[in-house]
């Protein structure tokens, strides 16, 4: 298969990631698709490390990290002082983990896309605290285990629907994305970066070191994600225009859970339950789509 | 041009005048004075700036982070709770070196609710990087603001106008508002060091090891001390231009003075008329006005209070477990000096409580009528509860 996705290479080798990171992936495959004119704002997260240490930068564009929940916030400063400037052409990138976003980012989030800051926001969502050790965020899935869902207490909440929330604020462009799918997460890059306002971009992102997997397989699980649809592909227009990406045929979301260490407590009982949730979802947006369950 | 306006008006007069690129604020009484005159001058095309209207105090100054990496001159506004939300900015501005300029209008901190002038929560503040001046008049106010972009911009650091709530900010006071042309002749068009460039690109405020970090804050610990001299080459300038000038600290009849009121803020106003009716009664007592906060001026205090006997630090802040915070300062500043006068501290006016000529000359004839402080802080005019 021929991928349609540039040669040229704007994050350099030298980065700190795990093997295997699904975020360097993400990053890598997404300034291929923006360019080099583009800021990235980067509020606390992996990519904090993962881009080097003062004086050394992994990306060949500019960064300016931030502090853990001023991704929306900073990112509408920089754009406003380029309006100011009277530059309209750079592309301004908040990059942001799960917690960044969902949790402790939320408010300065919802507070850019409600002014409809001109600027793209791209989660890409591991499904933990993985920087500080694999703590759960409101973004970690049902049935995971944590450091602070150890044992017993293991996750028993449902991850929140982030794209969903965006949506609810009439963003222009809200789209899911994931690191096995290169060629569809290329083209929603561009087609955010050519959309005016704000943009979401939400990116499946494996961690080898958090959800215990070997560093070889982080793209194949975060394809089956895809493909047992507890990760759908789609976006959304205007908060409206839904378009689903992929349809994957019938894949038991047991082939997802087996394949990894923080989902090793789960019982058949248990997984019974986690596809009764994702047929739902599924369902729901599959609706939202105008398509039939 | 002199024209009757609000202390509030006075801040937005000049941030107008500094040709500020972007402003980023929250409402907060009784801040909002500020930023609704400004809203209006953006609005209206006074000012050619962009107005943010972000949904914190937090994000007000996370997005002027954003603005002055970005190399353009910023200007935000706030009030006791939404100065605690920003402190975790506010050292991340200083430690990013950026020069953002903001009015804190003194606000008491909750709880319970009081919307009226306290100093702590700007003093609370102290260990954030940021330089701080304490105003006493709209005049001042208005210099000060224009002053502090030059100053900020000159050692990369934020500066802090702070102002007493409603007692200046929503005061009408007669003020000299300059002219364009006499401001830019003041005041360059900003012209930053660094900053967020495609044509350049640099990663700004990566994760810096033990062998950089403390280098890194040595040098803004000498950009704090170099304030020091370069306030006063400031305000040669501005003079030149203006014909005013205020002082890092302001001695009035210190000289001979046997006594003298330490005060800061619009609480100086009143205590001038006190220490004028003290001396034409025959009374040895001087005033000294601390304008300057952070750096705080130590050389100039030493100076000025070395050769009174007995000195009454006047504080409408407090630090529990210690002492008012000003005290705190200036005894710290005088502990090396060997001969150095008494120290006296008086706590008065917190959450708004007047503080009236009587308060003053009370704290006058205690300072006097004891040989050594009674208390290390005396509460005035505590009610019976």
């Amino acid at each position: 298969m021929e991928l349609n996705v540039l040669d040229e290479e704007y994050m350099t080798s030298g980065h700190v990631a795990c093997p295997g990171c699904g975020a360097a992936i993400a990053m890598r495959f997404f300034l291929k698709a923006v360019g080099d004119k583009t800021i990235i704002v980067l509020p606390a997260c992996c990519w904090s490390i993962i881009a080097g240490p003062y004086p050394q930068s992994t990306v060949k564009v500019p960064v300016i990290h931030s502090a853990f929940e001023t991704g929306g916030a900073v990112a509408s400063g920089v754009r406003a002082a380029l309006d100011m400037k009277g530059d309209t052409e750079t592309t301004v990138v908040t990059w942001a983990g799960d917690g960044g976003t969902f949790d402790i980012g939320f408010q300065a989030l919802s507070g850019a896309v409600e002014r409809n800051e001109d600027f793209i926001y791209v989660c890409y969502d591991n499904e933990a605290y993985m920087n500080t050790g694999i703590q759960r965020s409101s973004s970690t899935p049902y049935g995971a285990w944590t450091t602070t869902t150890p044992g017993d207490e293991w996750k028993k909440l449902r991850k929140k629907n982030i794209v969903e929330v965006l949506v609810a604020h009439r963003i222009p462009y809200a789209a899911t994305a994931n690191i096995a799918f290169p060629e569809d997460l290329v083209r929603k890059a561009k087609k955010a970066q050519s959309i005016k306002g704000s943009k979401f971009l939400h990116i499946f992102a494996s961690c080898p070191t958090g959800w215990r997997i070997p560093s070889e397989s982080s793209i194949k699980i975060a394809r089956i994600a895809v493909q047992t649809n507890i990760f759908p592909l789609y976006e959304v227009e205007d908060g409206v225009k839904y378009t689903i990406n992929y349809k994957p045929k019938e894949f038991p979301v047991s082939e997802y859970f087996k394949l990894q260490g923080r989902f090793q407590h789960l019982t058949d009982e248990d997984m019974k339950h986690i596809q009764k949730m994702v047929d739902e979802d599924w369902a729901l947006l599959l609706r939202k789509a105008g398509e039939r369950p | 041009m002199k024209r009757v306006v609000e202390g509030s008006q006075a801040v937005a007069e000049a941030v107008r005048l500094a040709r500020v690129n972007v402003i980023s604020a929250y409402p907060i009484t009784p801040q909002t004075h500020i930023v609704e005159f400004l809203s209006e001058y953006c609005a209206n095309g006074t000012m050619n700036a962009r107005f943010l209207r972000v949904e914190s105090e937090h994000s007000a100054l996370a997005a002027l982070i954003g603005t002055a990496s970005t190399g353009v001159r910023s200007f935000t506004a706030t009030s006791g709770q939404g100065l605690a939300l920003m402190h975790e900015l506010l050292h991340w501005a200083s430690g990013a070196r950026l020069p953002i300029v903001m009015a804190e209008v003194n606000r008491a901190l909750a709880p319970g609710w009081n919307i009226w002038i306290d100093q702590t929560d700007s003093l609370a503040q102290r260990d954030t990087g940021w330089i701080q001046m304490y105003c006493e008049h709209g005049q001042e106010v208005l210099d000060s603001v224009i002053q502090a972009y030059r100053l900020g911009e000159l050692v990369s650091l934020p500066v802090m106008v702070v102002l007493d709530a409603f007692y200046l900010s929503h005061t009408y006071e007669p003020v000299d508002i300059p002219e364009q042309e006499l401001v830019d002749r003041f005041l360059p068009p900003y012209k930053p060091m660094f900053q967020l460039d495609t044509e350049d690109p640099c990663a700004f405020g990566s994760l810096v090891t033990p062998n950089a970090y403390m280098e890194m804050r040595h040098n803004i610990a000498m950009a704090m001390e170099e304030v020091l001299s370069l306030f006063q080459d400031v305000e040669n300038e501005f003079e030149a231009i203006f014909d005013r000038r205020y002082g890092a600290i302001e001695p009035v009849g210190c000289d001979d003075a046997e006594i003298i009121l330490v005060t800061s803020g619009t609480v100086t106003s009143t205590c001038r008329q006190v220490v004028d009716d003290l001396r034409s009664r025959g009374e040895k007592v001087g005033l000294l006005k601390v304008k300057l906060f952070r750096p705080f001026p130590v050389d100039l205090i030493r100076q000025n209070l070395t050769s009174a006997k007995k000195i009454a630090v006047i504080d409408r802040n407090f630090s529990f477990g210690a002492s008012g915070i000003f005290a705190q300062e200036i005894r710290a500043a005088l502990c090396n000096t060997p001969e150095r006068p008494l120290s006296f501290g008086y706590v008065v006016g917190l959450g708004g409580r007047d503080v009236t000529e009587d308060v003053l000359e009370d704290i006058y004839w205690d300072t006097k009528n004891n040989e050594v402080p009674v208390k290390e802080s005396i509460w005035m005019g505590l009610q019976e509860v």
